[in-house]
């Protein structure tokens, strides 16, 4: 069974600042449900609590990095760009300046609802000059993303998993390069987030059909890993992308955008939240209903090479997790 | 040009006032009533209450230079005409970005910018902008959207208070800013993290673009409120230079001082009474309209009208 990692960003975050006394963490009111909430009771002159109070967090942060600390915004993914936007451009993004904006609980990982379902986060981001953008599939990405983005000069915006994470990968968070994880001849498939661990869960009964899947994991959403996804995708029957987020603006408008300017002529499905809004439920309900999961994916392939796949939904659920672990074996050869 | 101290306070905001009319007159519009409101504030905070070094930035303001990013090092900010960031020295982050042109006025009534550094205002590819950006002259922050400078200034000084520098933080920012919700967050995190190295100047003018404060979303008792939160505040006539002193002497430990400075939109060019309440810019409709302004104000400021054809 793949490895389960609880809090893998409580214990991370504590290492990576306590060695880095420039390194400040703030909080809005949600100091442990973003498991900083142990941070903040053994390393108090390193904390800074400023309430629920957004628009004034993201500027007071702008001071903070005009001194050369380097805050670290810990809320709800929501939380850091819909009520603050203003700020996030005038205090931060214009000026360049590093402040780490890490973003729990993103898409549809929430039964908030709308007020904290963060579905079109990547979007307004991506849109945003100077901003870098990554976000983690697993929890060696969560315990590893932090000196990613805190080597970036300019502002990041990451999406943080909380809670228990499983194990996907083995090596760290590599800034912008897409994580092979498997490498079929068939259908390209490009995911993000929980997303590729769902897409994880296709691969062993593709391949038992025959269908050649190459999968690849997208970390760093802005910059983006051109060079990989044009290889990856030269030759393909299709291309599918699947993220935890509205097709519009995000993964799958990206990848769309790279395969019409590189004049690839492949044919694309994107997967994700269809321009629509969610609501609070569970998120395996969410993933199902809103296709986000398994099984949409292999519907989007089998439409792509003009098929019908049979696969049961208990096919899917029974090789979650062992399969999950030696696909990423395969990726650490 | 002398740096500080060496002339007159009010000869200082004499000075702004007449170097803002000039411009407005020779450019057939500004931002008028900011100089009348504001000159006493910014002679007092650039002539006595700041501590500043020599400017970094050359006196003949540079073309801009390209937006911030990770690839361009040749971006700057006007804070360059505050002189450097060395821990002893004070730093001035001003909020209203629409005072520009009366912050540029000041720096070269200081000697700080080029007697004629006003040539540059509003020039394509300059960056003396109308509305000041970051890389204008005295601006360090990019503060166009209002109330966002006292929330970075407050980051800024929570810094520099944790890094032990003795150098303070001074603001200076107007009462509609005070509208915004993001200036009550703020003023709660300065009380509860007690930020007690930052001076806040309010021009409380109560005129904003629509017109007086009292018939667009009144603020009612400004200082009642303020100090509800918890912070020292002073409120002032904010043309009283002896007010301005004794108030920025009066800061308590462990708390932000705010002095709001009452005052009069038209304050040396009465003249401009008859605009009110559409004081924000400036605009003339005929060429008589303008010949009689200026004619007025330049007989109430002592100016000789001939100055005003200088090219």
């Amino acid at each position: 069974m793949v490895e389960i990692v609880n809090r893998p960003y409580a214990k991370a975050f504590e290492t990576f600042a306590t060695a880095r006394p420039e390194v400040l963490c703030l909080s809005a009111d949600l100091t442990s449900s973003c498991e900083v909430d142990g941070f903040r009771d053994r390393h108090p002159d390193q904390f800074l609590s400023l309430g629920m109070a957004e628009q004034n967090m993201l500027s007071f942060a702008g001071g903070l990095a005009m001194q050369g600390f380097r805050p670290f915004l810990h809320t709800f993914s929501v939380f850091l760009y819909r009520r603050p936007y203003d700020q996030l451009i005038n205090s931060i993004a214009y000026s360049n300046r590093k402040v780490r904006l890490m973003g729990f609980l993103p898409g549809i990982t929430t039964p908030g609802g709308i007020t904290h379902q963060a579905i079109e986060d990547i979007s307004v981001m991506r849109a945003i000059p100077n901003m870098t953008i990554l976000e983690c599939g697993d929890a060696t990405e969560v315990e590893t993303v932090l000196e990613v983005a805190d080597s970036i000069d300019g502002p990041v915006y990451a999406r943080v998993l909380r809670g228990e994470v499983p194990r996907l990968f083995s090596t760290p968070f590599e800034f912008n390069r897409l994580r092979t994880l498997s490498e079929g001849d068939d259908v390209l498939v490009v995911t993000s987030g929980v997303c590729t661990e769902e897409a994880l869960r296709a691969a062993e009964p593709l391949k038992a059909r025959g269908i050649g899947i190459h999968h690849l994991h997208a970390s760093t959403l802005k910059p983006f890993d051109r060079d990989g996804l044009i290889r990856a995708a030269r030759g393909k029957k299709g291309v599918v992308t699947l993220e935890n987020h509205t097709i519009n603006g995000g993964l799958g408008s990206l990848v769309a955008e790279i395969l019409a300017e590189e004049g690839l002529g492949v044919k694309l499905r994107r997967l994700g939240l269809q321009d629509t809004f969610a609501h609070g439920a569970s998120k395996p309900y969410l993933m199902k209903k809103y296709r986000l999961d398994a099984s949409a994916l292999i519907f989007a392939i089998g439409d792509l090479l003009g098929k019908v796949i049979d696969i049961a939904d208990g096919e899917l659920d029974a090789v979650r997790l062992d399969t999950v672990h030696s696909a990423q074996k395969a990726e650490a050869l | 040009m002398p740096l500080s101290n060496q002339q007159k306070t009010e000869d200082v905001a004499a000075g702004i006032r007449k170097r803002v009319f000039l411009h407005t007159m020779r450019n057939n519009g500004g931002y008028l009533s900011q100089a009348c409101s504001a000159a006493e504030s910014l002679a007092f905070l650039y002539n006595e209450a700041l501590k500043l070094g020599e400017p970094t930035l050359p006196k003949v303001p540079l073309p801009f230079a390209g937006v911030p990013s990770s690839d361009n090092p040749d971006a700057f900010t006007g804070a360059g005409y505050h002189g450097s960031f060395a821990p002893d020295y004070d730093r001035l982050i001003i909020s209203p970005a629409h005072y520009a042109l009366v912050i540029y006025s000041a720096l070269i009534q200081m000697g700080r910018m080029d007697e004629h550094a006003l040539d540059h205002f509003n020039v394509d590819g300059g960056s003396v902008e109308m509305i000041g950006a970051e890389h204008s002259p005295g601006m360090e922050v990019t503060t166009g959207s209002l109330a966002q400078g006292l929330s970075m200034a407050s980051g800024l000084a929570w810094a520099r208070k944790k890094k032990g520098e003795a150098g303070k933080v001074w603001v200076y920012m107007s009462d509609g800013e005070f509208q915004e919700g993001q200036t009550w967050e703020c003023l709660a995190a300065m009380s509860h993290h007690q930020i007690d190295n930052i001076r806040v100047v309010v021009d409380v003018n109560r005129q904003q673009c629509d017109g007086a404060m009292s018939s667009v979303l009144d603020l009612g008792d400004l200082a009642a409120r303020v100090s509800a939160f918890g912070v020292t505040c002073r409120s002032i006539d904010g043309h009283d230079l002896d007010a301005f002193r004794k108030a920025a002497g009066s800061a308590e430990p462990g708390k932000p001082l705010i002095i709001l400075a009452n005052t009069s939109p038209y304050q040396g060019m009465e003249f401009l009474k008859r605009r009110f309440p559409r004081l924000h810019y400036v605009r003339f409709k005929s060429a008589e309209e303008r010949q009689e302004m200026q004619t007025a104000i330049a007989a109430e400021l002592g100016v000789d009208e001939a100055e005003i054809a200088r090219a």
